[in-house]
């Protein structure tokens, strides 16, 4: 079906990221702040699906692949900082973490 | 198939409002499971079979699992894990009030610049397993190589970090 909207994925993708992006301001959890990230990334990753299909190219699913394999990197590194940030300070807000302060 | 896309996006995006709105960190992540099975609709919609599938399983089972396991293990002793209102004044209006912006401005630019409808018929094979696994190893193979040294730094750097024994 060629009547198919490539504007209705893209507006999607722009609501999803801004509800990412209020949760990472409104939000001081940093377990909640870190998929909020992800939120973000994943609106992005779908505006990237729905170009390559507009253009009919796989260079797209190419890109979101990848950007699946470094957020899973860096959700790895996140929450091993997290954990040290629980040990150490035993803080549950970001708020609490203001010793670089200056 | 117009109903796919409304149907799996309104999925997606209340999995998102679930994450932001939850009080309570576990909730966040089954809103966040929520959000990634109507994108994984989505991407199937799209001839994106791959990547839903992959989708689902690196997400929804590898990273998900993993935020449950830090949750689970750090949170056990307190419930209320954020204060209420005491941090920075106004930070939620200021906050919301940005997001929206943001938000109202990639509608506008997506509404008036990008093309309303999908231009060709796709080949059949887009979006395959086959036809992806070409283009990634093919094609991309510098980038791939990439992400495989980015993964590897990072599972150095959590050993480095939390696998140490405590002194």
């Amino acid at each position: 079906m060629s009547g198919e909207l490539v504007q209705g994925y893209l507006f999607v993708s722009a609501v999803i990221f801004a509800v990412g992006g209020a949760g990472l301001l409104i939000r001081r959890n940093p377990l909640v702040v870190l998929m909020c990230i992800e939120l973000m990334w994943n609106a992005a990753n779908l505006a990237f699906v729905a170009f390559a299909r507009q253009w009919g190219n796989l260079d797209g699913h190419v890109l979101a692949f990848l950007v699946i394999v470094v957020a899973a990197a860096e959700i790895a590194i996140g929450l091993a900082i997290i954990v040290l940030l629980f040990r150490k300070k035993e803080a549950v807000d970001v708020d609490d973490l203001r010793s670089l302060r200056g | 198939m117009t109903w796919v896309l409304w149907a799996a996006g309104a999925i997606a995006v209340l999995g998102a409002i679930g994450v932001v709105a939850s009080r309570t960190p576990v909730y966040s992540v089954l809103s966040l499971v929520v959000n990634f099975l109507g994108l994984a609709g989505l991407f199937l919609s799209l001839h994106a079979e791959f990547l839903a599938v992959v989708q689902i399983i690196i997400y929804a089972g590898a990273i998900l699992i993993l935020f449950l396991f830090v949750i689970a293990l750090l949170t056990v002793r307190k419930d209320p894990m954020e204060r209420s209102e005491d941090g920075l004044e106004g930070q939620r209006h200021l906050g919301i009030a940005a997001a929206v912006l943001v938000g109202a401005l990639l509608v506008v630019v997506v509404l008036s610049g990008a093309p309303a409808f999908f231009a060709a018929e796709v080949a059949d094979d887009f979006g395959t397993a086959a036809a992806f696994g070409r283009e990634l190893l093919v094609t991309h193979v510098f980038p791939f190589e990439l992400a495989a040294f980015a993964l590897m730094a990072a599972v150095i750097g959590v050993v480095v970090l939390v696998g140490r024994k405590q002194s």
